[in-house]
């Protein structure tokens, strides 16, 4: 069985709004140190080992819908676990 | 001409859809249900706004998995007249049937109200009925209207004149160019995020969105006429 972690951003230049306004409210606190902030998404998959290539399903679910490649970039990590 | 209106779980605005097209326009409409397999006998198809699948993941990128897309894309490859509004948009986007994205609106806010826009191509299926620059009057309400392509893409959809409608005067959203919606290289499919539906009857505070639909038939009559 595999854990899957899945990190979703928007590109880079493609405005974030949502980070903006975050970034302008961490100054308000008094964090002027904050330069940029990115919001994205973070997904878990517990997926069962079968004999197709983990790798290149993970990679086809990302394109096809976890990520709409357009906007957003996409990176993963896979975990190889022990099923309980 | 028999149009199909696509409902999805969490469309909204099938029934001004549905409306618009047997009350105003009179023509006939059936409601396609997204777990249905064919489309059939219809000569036109809308995907109506809202928010199918609770907006989840990102908007329409469920929708477009649902039973009932791989007929809409055979019809789309067909030459079926497609129109997509404001969540119809964002699955034909997700679709891959119209090119870019949409990113959440520039301020964040959801935006309801009446926008100006100006018609930039009048030579597509869906704009004859209106003359080229014209000004016209529809409502948006939306919270990620904020259309977004590449240069490469942008460059194709000028050179190809598919941008149709843009923002006039005031940008509401932040979309790139002010693009309010635009169709595919072929021509028959539409995407736009402000609402022809809701803006056909002076009760409604405007009639505008009415010539759209004028525009397929009387071009839909013309092709099917020539073709007959």
């Amino acid at each position: 069985m595999y854990k899957v972690k899945v990190f979703i951003t928007l590109r880079e230049n493609v405005l974030d709004p949502q980070g903006t306004a975050v970034e302008s409210a961490l100054h308000s606190m008094a964090f002027e140190s904050v330069r940029d902030v990115r919001i994205g998404k973070y997904m878990e998959l517990t997926i069962d080992k079968t004999n197709q290539n983990i790798d290149d399903a993970i990679k086809e679910m990302c394109e096809r819908l976890l990520a709409n490649t357009v906007i957003e970039d996409y990176r993963y990590e896979i975990e190889e676990v022990v099923a309980l | 001409m028999k149009f199909a209106v696509i409902v999805f779980p969490g469309s909204n605005c099938d029934i001004d859809m549905f409306h618009a097209i047997q009350d105003e326009l009179g023509e006939e409409v059936e409601y396609v249900p997204h777990t249905a397999d064919s489309l059939k006998g219809f000569d036109g198809i809308l995907l109506p706004g809202g928010f199918s699948f609770g907006d989840y993941l990102r908007t329409g990128a469920i929708a477009r998995f649902s039973k009932i897309m791989p007929e809409v894309v055979k019809a789309s490859a067909a030459g079926v007249p497609i129109l997509g509004v404001c969540n119809g948009f964002q699955i034909l986007l997700e679709a891959g049937l119209l090119p870019g994205a949409m990113r959440k609106n520039r301020d964040l806010a959801f935006i309801c109200k009446q926008t100006q826009l100006k018609v930039e191509n009048n030579t597509t299926m869906f704009t004859t009925s209106y003359k080229k620059g014209e000004t016209i009057t529809l409502p948006i309400a939306h919270g990620e209207g904020n259309y977004y392509c590449d240069e490469e893409t942008l460059s194709h959809l000028k050179e190809n004149n598919q941008i149709t409608f843009t923002y006039h005067m005031d940008n509401p959203n932040g979309s790139l160019e002010n693009i309010a919606g635009i169709v595919n290289e072929n021509g028959n499919v539409l995407g736009m995020m402000p609402h022809p539906e809701r803006a056909v009857d002076c009760l409604l505070g405007s009639e505008d969105g009415l010539k759209l639909f004028q525009s397929i038939v009387r071009n839909w009559r013309e092709s099917y006429v020539v073709n007959a």
